[in-house]
């Protein structure tokens, strides 16, 4: 019934003149202005913190002067993009971003479905409940605090690794913070551990709504567990793998800046693999205090994350209404 | 029949593992926390402590480090934070969910773009640090960033506009209640569900935020305890000096437990989430599988 409103009110709207239509608008305005008051707040506040720096990323475009102000500031092209790309730390940002986003999606996402199909396996559901609580405690905790974690085990003197496990192996102790080659596996282990628990969790909440029929009939026609999972299981939640999958792409030019600032304790021998994009601007605009090298790797991230995610999103609305932005 | 216990018996080993591979850094820091300095020079961290001491502890609530004051502007900013942000996120999901609102199209369209594109971080410092001011202030925690997402505006306009039956609202305006009466007493106490899971996601952030402290504050009376946290992480000294300005300086610095207080300032900023989990877990969980799994 509602939708019938809706869709009438929509055609009628469609064969309306813009003229006729604000005047519409602007009535319902003045009797429902209620309603308008109370978006207002919320309205005002997306105004300041969002649309005020999105005109902001001119910045970019202009010599930055912090006396002038960024309206002041004078206008100097594309030369804080040039200077960008001239360095060898663009390349180095955006292909840290874009391969260790992938190997994150693909390993918490396969690891999610994995762990989510066992779950629903086991019978005792106290059991079921408790799993949960455990691997979800990790997605809990502050980056800071995952960074103690680490620390507890990586440090040079006081570590578990050093003082513990590597003796007992016979290695020699490593200086963990300043050697680059462990550092991909390090942050894929700590990404996967506070990763997993929030994948599994949405997968197992899609395996749970599959229809038990299917199963009953699966079992009538004697299918074993396993044929159950490959056949029933997997094609059910492939949907909304493919879309998971989709929409994470989609942020694919954004980096967890938590996991690569805080966890190798932000330091500068480690940036040939721990540098990405954002840590790289925020680093520029903090440390360095470069305005112009940092807001173009800004825009540069902006831009492109931007086409990144309304193609994606375009593609996941194709094949499910539901799961799109828009 | 025996085939299906031992699979079960398997699953459970393989859910097991898991669930220690989860927990055992966590365990690592507490045992670490509690270890006595000397043999954590001796022998590093470890699980099995032999030494237990809470000298660690004592020596972060003797109050000089300031963890008291970090901890009241973490409780502060946490509920000023979810109160508004939810006040916010409500009333402006709330107009956008009913057919009445005007330029309801374009004004949904205006916070669907916040989803796609922003300014990033230059922009969005130099706006809040010049014309705003918010540096070093209590504001520079509450409001850039974290107030509203669009995400949560768009999850309660659906709860809005599916959950509440139109007949509700319209009797109500018969009887001639005016909109702001129908959105408090009608629709919130209506939508306590969805209250409670987008709040818990606004406590979360705003407990576990570092992000805008590590941007705006530099003065140290306005850390937030991951303030603290993240300024202790990359930088021992900052512990070691501001302990032993409290203790007045009759302290040796070799006496401080550093490593097990590191540890220790760790934990106190989870245990509070550790207690409070499994009563929240539910909503946590409605909250992470809802947008992305229905039905």
């Amino acid at each position: 019934m509602k939708n019938e409103v809706a869709y009438k009110s929509q055609a009628d709207h469609s064969k309306m003149k813009w003229t006729a239509k604000l005047a519409l608008e602007l009535r319902k305005a003045k009797r429902y202005r209620a309603l308008v008051f109370m978006a207002l707040p919320g309205l005002l506040y997306l105004l300041i913190n969002n649309y005020l720096p999105m005109f902001g990323v001119v910045v970019a475009f202009k010599n930055y002067n912090f006396t002038k102000g960024i309206l002041g500031s004078e206008w100097i092209g594309f030369e804080n993009f040039k200077y960008l790309f001239a360095t060898k730390d663009a390349y180095i940002i955006t292909r840290n971003t874009i391969l260790y986003n992938f190997l994150f999606i693909a390993l918490t996402t396969s690891a999610g479905i994995g762990t989510a199909i066992i779950l629903n396996e086991i019978r005792k559901r106290f059991l079921t409940k408790m799993y949960q609580t455990f691997i979800l405690l990790p997605h809990l905790i502050s980056m800071v605090i995952v960074a103690y974690l680490v620390l507890a085990f990586l440090d040079v003197e006081k570590g578990f690794l050093n003082n513990t496990l590597l003796p007992m192996l016979g290695i020699d102790p490593i200086s963990w913070y300043s050697e680059t080659k462990y550092w991909p596996w390090i942050l894929t282990l700590v990404s996967l551990w506070k990763g997993i628990g929030n994948s599994c969790i949405i997968y197992f909440a899609a395996i749970i709504g599959i229809d038990n029929e299917y199963y009953e009939a699966a079992r009538i026609d004697g299918a074993n567990r396993w044929r159950q999972i490959w056949n029933i299981t997997i094609p059910s939640i492939m949907p909304y793998v493919s879309i998971m999958t989709l929409l994470a792409i989609g942020r694919i030019f954004y980096s967890d800046f938590g996991l690569f600032y805080q966890v190798p304790l932000n330091s500068g021998l480690l940036s040939s693999v721990t540098n990405t994009i954002d840590t790289y601007v925020f680093r520029a605009l903090m440390t360095m205090g470069d305005i112009g090298m940092s807001s173009a790797a800004g825009l540069y991230q902006s831009f492109v994350g931007f086409i990144l995610v309304v193609v994606s999103n375009a593609i996941v609305s194709r094949k499910n209404k539901d799961n799109a932005l828009y | 029949m025996k085939s299906n216990k031992l699979n079960q018996i398997i699953l459970n080993i393989f859910m097991i593992s898991l669930s220690v591979f989860c927990l055992i850094p966590i365990w690592l820091l507490f045992s670490a926390s509690l270890t006595d300095d000397s043999e954590i020079i001796r022998n590093g961290y470890s699980f099995l402590p032999k030494d237990i001491s809470i000298s660690a502890y004592s020596y972060l609530f003797d109050g000089s480090l300031g963890i008291m004051n970090a901890y009241g502007i973490t409780i502060l900013v946490t509920i000023i934070g979810t109160v508004t942000g939810l006040a916010l996120t409500a009333m402006l999901a709330y107009p956008l969910s009913r057919f009445e609102m005007p330029f309801k199209n374009t004004l949904a369209f205006f916070i669907f773009f916040t989803m796609l594109f922003n300014g990033g971080l230059v922009p969005t410092y130099l706006i809040y640090t010049n014309i705003f001011e918010i540096k070093n202030s209590l504001w520079a925690l509450i409001v850039p960033s974290l107030l509203m997402n669009g995400y949560f505006i768009i999850l309660m306009r659906t709860f809005f506009a599916t959950s509440i039956p139109r007949p509700l609202i319209e009797s109500a305006q018969i009887d001639g209640a005016k909109e702001w009466k129908i959105f408090y007493s009608m629709i919130i106490p209506l939508s306590t569900p969805v209250f409670g899971t987008i709040g818990l996601f606004y406590t979360l952030l705003y407990w576990n935020d570092w992000n805008n402290g590590l941007i705006y504050i530099t003065d140290s009376h306005y850390y937030s305890l991951q303030n603290l946290l993240n300024r202790i992480l990359q930088d021992i000294q900052f512990l070691q000096s501001s302990t032993q300005m409290g203790n007045k300086g009759d302290e040796l610095v070799a006496n401080l437990p550093l490593g097990s207080m590191r540890m220790a300032i760790a934990c106190i900023g989870i245990v509070p989430l550790l207690i409070a989990f499994p009563f929240f877990q539910r909503f946590f969980v409605k909250g992470l599988t809802i947008g992305s799994v229905k039905g």
